[in-house]
C-alpha cells in the first residue's frame, strides 16, 4: 500500500499524485514505471513515474481519466493509499552523456518527459521540450517543465496558446530550422509516438518512444506487453518501455492496445442495462 | 495376508459435464472410508523404495500405516517432518513419475495412491485443527530474506522459521503464492489452501512482503549490506514465457499460458466486469503444448465457454509431459487432442484477431537430442485448425530480473543460477537459490525440495558449520 500525501488537479481530467514510496523513489530512474492496482477487484496498470524524491520517499504521478481504471484512481484523496504500487519497473531510458534532446510530451506524457528532462540537463545535455495539448488549459506542468529546459515549446491543436498544431509538425519545423538535436524521445499517446517516430525518420535521428501497451505482472512474466521491434519480440516491461521509434511496428501496437475494446464495450452496456 | 485390490480406490470427482461451466475442485477427495480402503492396499515394505520417488524424502510408509491405524493426525505429523504443504503436493505432485512409480506392487498392481492418500490427511488436518504443531523451539537473532512466494520460497522460508530465523518472504505480485496463486487454476488447487499454508506461515512468524520486486524495488546487495539480513534465498522462478517466434503470434486472442492463466487465476477474469481484468471467451481454443501448464489452459478455456478445445502437441501422446491424471481429466471434460501437430502459422481475420492456426501433420523419426523421436513434417500435409484463442504452453525461461541485477552471481547458458545442487549454494556467499530459477522449469515439489535443502544448507551457513539436515 502506498499512501496518497497530495493530489492536485491539473485538468479536468488530468490528476497528479504525490505518494509515500520510499523505495521506489530510492531506485526510480528517468523513464520507469509503477504498477498500481487501485481496489481488490482491479486490474493491474503501468503509470509512467512522473518524479521521484529520494529525499522525501515519494513519487508523483500523472494519471488521465481514460477507463475505468484511472477513473477509480482520480477519485482517491490525500489521506487515501493506492492499494497496489509496485516499482519502479522497466528499464530507465538509454540517455545520452552530450547533445541536444527533444524531449515529446503530450497528455500525461508532458509530465512524464520531466524527469528525463532533469537527468539530460544535469549531465550537460541541452534539452528542448516540445509538448502538446488540445487546448491551453489542458497543457500540464509548465511550470514543472519549462524550467528544466533549455526550449520550452507549448503546442496546442486549437492554437490558444504556443504552436498551433501537433507536436511532431512543431518537431518537424524545428528539425528542419536546423535545431541540431542529437536524439529525441517521446512519451504520450500512440499516434503521437508514430508521429513523431515518421518525422525523424527521414532525418536519421536517433529516437526513443515510450511505450504503454496492456501489462499484467509488469515483471517479464506473462507477455502481454509484447511489442515487434525490428522483426523482433520484446517484453515493454523488462526490455523497455523505451524502444528505437524507428524499428518498432505501430501497426501491431495499436491494435493490441485495442484488444479488450469490445469486452470493456460490452462491459459498460451492461452496466448501463442494469 | 489378505489380497490386494489391484486398482486403486476411486477418486470421487464432480461429473465431467456439470464441471465445463464451474470452478470448483473437480477431484472431491477421499472419505475416511476410501482413505482406509486405499491404505490397506499398502502392504508396509521392509524397504519402502516408493520413499525413493519423493523429492522431499516424505515417510511414506510411516504415514499410510498412521492411516490404516485410524491416526489421522499421527499421519499428519509424520507428514509434516518433511512435508509443510501436504494438501498442495497431495494435489499437484506428478506422482506417477515420483513415489507411485516405485511402489513395490507396480507391474502386478496399480500403486497404492500415495497422492490421493496425501491429500486425504492434508484434508483431514485442516478441518480438525490442532494446537502446537508448529511452534517454533528457539528464536534466532538472523533474519534470512526470501524472494519470491513460489513453493520453494514458502518450504524455505516454512524450514527457516522453525529453526528460529526471522524470516522475510519478499513477492513482486500484490498476492503471495507464486505459480501455486497465478498458474495452477482453482478446480485443481483452490486457492483457499494456498491461503492457509500462507496463513500458518504466518502464525510461525514469517512476515510477508508483496509489491517487492527484488532486483528492481530493492537489490540482493540491499538486502545484505544495509537491511541486515544474513542470508538470501532466492525462488524468483521460471517467469518468462517462452513464444514460437512464428508468423502471426502477436495477433489478437494468442496468449502465452503464463498471461491467460494469470489473468484468470490471479486477477479473476472469469468474473470480469465484476473483476476489472478481461479475458478472451473463446468459442474454438487452441492450447499449443501438452504439459501441466498445457492441461490447465485447456480446461480453463472450457469453463470460459470454448465450445472445442484442442491441444496441439508436435510429438505424440507417449512424450506427453502432463500428469496423467489432469491428461485424464481434460479429455473427460472434452478436450481433443491433436497429436503429432506442429502449429506454422497463425492466421488473422479482418480485425487482427487470431482466426485459425496453419499447421503439418509430424511423423516420429529417429531419437532427438532429448532421446525422445524426433517429429519429422510430412511435406504437404498442411491444414487449419480454427481457433479464436491459442494458448502457447511451452514452457518459460528463468526469470532475468535477480540476474541482472546481483553482480557476482553466477548464471548458466540458459540463464538459470548456478548452484550446488545439494546446499542450492551460489558463486555469492550468503545467496542461495532453488527451484525453478536454477532448474528451469520443473515441479512443485522439485521446488520445495531444493527450498528445504537451502534452508538447512543456510542454517549451516549461519550457524558456521557444514550443511545440516533441517529434518523435524
Amino acid at each position: 500500500m502506498a499512501a496518497i500525501l497530495d493530489k492536485r488537479e491539473l485538468t479536468p481530467v488530468t490528476r497528479l499524485f504525490v505518494v509515500d514510496a520510499p523505495l521506489v523513489a530510492r531506485h526510480a530512474q528517468p523513464g520507469q514505471f509503477v504498477i498500481v492496482r487501485v481496489s481488490d477487484h482491479g486490474e493491474r496498470v503501468p503509470i509512467s513515474i512522473t518524479d521521484f524524491d529520494l529525499e522525501a520517499g515519494t513519487v508523483t504521478l500523472v494519471i488521465q481519466e481514460v477507463g475505468r481504471t484511472s477513473r477509480l484512481l482520480c477519485a482517491l484523496e490525500p489521506g487515501g493509499e493506492l492499494l497496489d504500487l509496485v516499482g519502479p519497473l522497466g528499464l530507465p531510458a538509454p540517455l545520452p552523456q552530450e547533445g541536444h534532446a527533444a524531449l515529446v510530451g503530450g497528455g500525461f506524457g508532458a509530465g512524464a518527459v520531466f524527469p528525463l528532462a532533469r537527468e539530460l540537463r544535469r549531465r550537460g545535455v541541452r534539452v528542448t521540450s516540445i509538448v502538446g495539448a488540445r487546448t491551453a488549459e489542458l497543457l500540464i506542468l509548465r511550470e514543472l517543465l519549462e524550467p528544466a529546459s533549455d526550449a520550452y515549446e507549448p503546442c496546442t491543436d486549437d492554437g490558444s496558446v504556443g504552436y498551433h498544431g501537433f507536436t511532431a509538425a512543431r518537431l518537424g519545423e524545428l528539425l528542419e530550422g536546423g535545431a541540431g538535436f542529437t536524439c529525441c524521445y517521446a512519451i504520450g499517446p500512440m499516434p503521437m509516438l508514430r508521429a513523431v517516430a515518421e518525422t525523424t525518420r527521414p532525418h536519421g535521428l536517433q529516437t526513443f518512444v515510450s511505450l504503454d501497451p496492456i501489462m499484467v505482472d509488469g515483471t517479464g512474466m506473462c507477455g502481454a506487453c509484447r511489442i515487434s521491434v525490428g522483426g523482433e519480440t520484446r517484453f515493454a516491461c523488462v526490455d523497455g518501455p523505451f524502444f528505437d521509434a524507428h524499428q518498432v511496428d505501430f501497426e501491431e501496437a495499436v491494435v493490441r492496445s485495442k484488444m479488450y475494446v469490445d469486452e470493456e464495450q460490452a462491459a459498460l452496456a451492461g452496466a448501463a442495462a442494469s | 495376508m489378505t489380497l490386494i485390490h489391484p486398482t486403486k480406490t476411486e477418486m470421487p470427482a464432480l461429473d465431467p459435464v456439470a464441471r465445463r461451466a464451474c470452478w470448483d475442485e473437480v477431484a472431491v477427495g477421499y472419505t475416511v472410508e476410501r482413505a482406509l480402503a486405499e491404505a490397506r492396499r499398502c502392504v508396509q515394505c521392509q524397504d519402502p523404495v516408493c520413499e525413493l520417488g519423493c523429492p522431499v524424502g516424505v515417510p511414506i510408509r510411516d504415514f499410510v500405516r498412521r492411516i490404516q491405524l485410524g491416526d489421522f493426525a499421527g499421519a499428519a505429523d509424520v507428514i509434516r517432518t518433511r512435508n509443510l504443504l501436504p494438501a498442495i503436493c497431495g494435489r499437484v505432485c506428478p506422482v506417477e513419475h515420483q513415489c507411485e512409480a516405485h511402489c513395490a506392487t507396480v507391474g502386478r498392481l496399480e500403486p497404492v495412491g500415495i497422492g490421493r492418500l496425501e491429500r486425504f490427511v492434508a484434508d483431514w488436518e485442516r478441518s480438525h485443527p490442532r494446537d502446537g504443531a508448529t511452534a517454533r523451539e528457539v528464536k534466532r537473532p538472523e533474519t534470512v530474506a526470501i524472494v519470491g512466494s513460489g513453493p520453494a520460497g514458502l518450504t524455505a522460508a516454512s524450514d527457516l522459521a522453525r529453526l528460529g530465523y526471522g524470516v522475510t518472504v519478499f513477492e513482486a505480485l500484490h498476492a503471495v503464492g507464486g505459480v501455486l496463486r497465478y498458474g495452477i487454476p482453482e478446480f485443481r488447487l483452490p486457492k483457499a489452501i494456498v491461503d492457509e499454508d500462507v496463513e500458518r506461515l504466518g502464525e510461525l512468524g514469517v512476515e510477508f512482503r508483496t509489491d517487492v520486486v527484488v532486483g528492481k524495488t530493492v537489490t540482493i546487495d540491499e538486502l545484505l549490506d544495509e537491511l541486515g539480513y544474513a542470508a538470501v534465498f532466492v525462488g524468483t522462478g521460471a517467469g518468462s514465457p517462452k513464444f514460437m517466434g512464428i508468423p502471426g503470434e502477436n495477433l489478437k486472442g494468442v496468449y502465452s499460458a503464463n498471461e491467460y492463466l494469470t489473468r484468470v487465476n490471479l486477477m479473476r477474469a472469469y468474473d470480469f466486469p465484476g473483476y476489472d481484468t478481461p479475458v478472451k471467451r473463446p468459442t474454438r481454443a487452441a492450447v499449443i503444448g501438452a504439459g501441466d501448464t498445457a492441461m490447465d489452459a485447456a480446461r480453463v478455456s472450457i469453463r470460459l465457454g470454448a465450445e472445442e478445445t484442442h491441444v496441439v502437441y508436435r510429438r505424440s501422446e507417449a512424450e506427453m509431459g502432463a500428469r496423467h491424471e489432469d491428461f485424464v481429466r481434460a479429455g473427460e471434460e472434452g478436450a481433443i487432442f491433436d497429436w503429432l501437430t506442429l502449429p506454422v502459422r497463425f492466421l488473422p481475420d479482418a480485425e487482427r484477431r487470431v482466426r485459425a492456426l496453419e499447421c503439418l501433420r509430424m511423423e516420429l523419426g529417429e531419437p532427438d537430442a532429448s532421446g525422445r523421436p524426433r517429429p519429422v513434417p510430412i511435406p504437404g500435409s498442411e491444414f487449419e485448425l480454427e481457433a479464436n484463442l491459442v494458448v502457447i504452453a511451452l514452457g518459460t525461461n528463468p526469470n532475468p530480473l535477480v540476474p541482472q541485477t546481483t553482480p557476482g552471481i553466477e548464471i548458466d547458458g540458459h540463464g538459470c543460477i548456478v548452484v550446488d545442487p545439494e546446499t542450492g549454494r551460489t558463486s555469492r556467499p550468503g545467496v542461495y537459490a532453488g527451484g525453478d530459477i536454477s532448474t528451469g522449469a520443473a515441479t512443485v515439489i522439485l521446488a520445495m525440495g531444493a527450498g528445504r535443502r537451502a534452508a538447512s544448507a543456510i542454517h549451516g551457513y549461519l550457524q558456521g558449520g557444514s550443511d545440516g539436515d533441517v529434518g523435524a
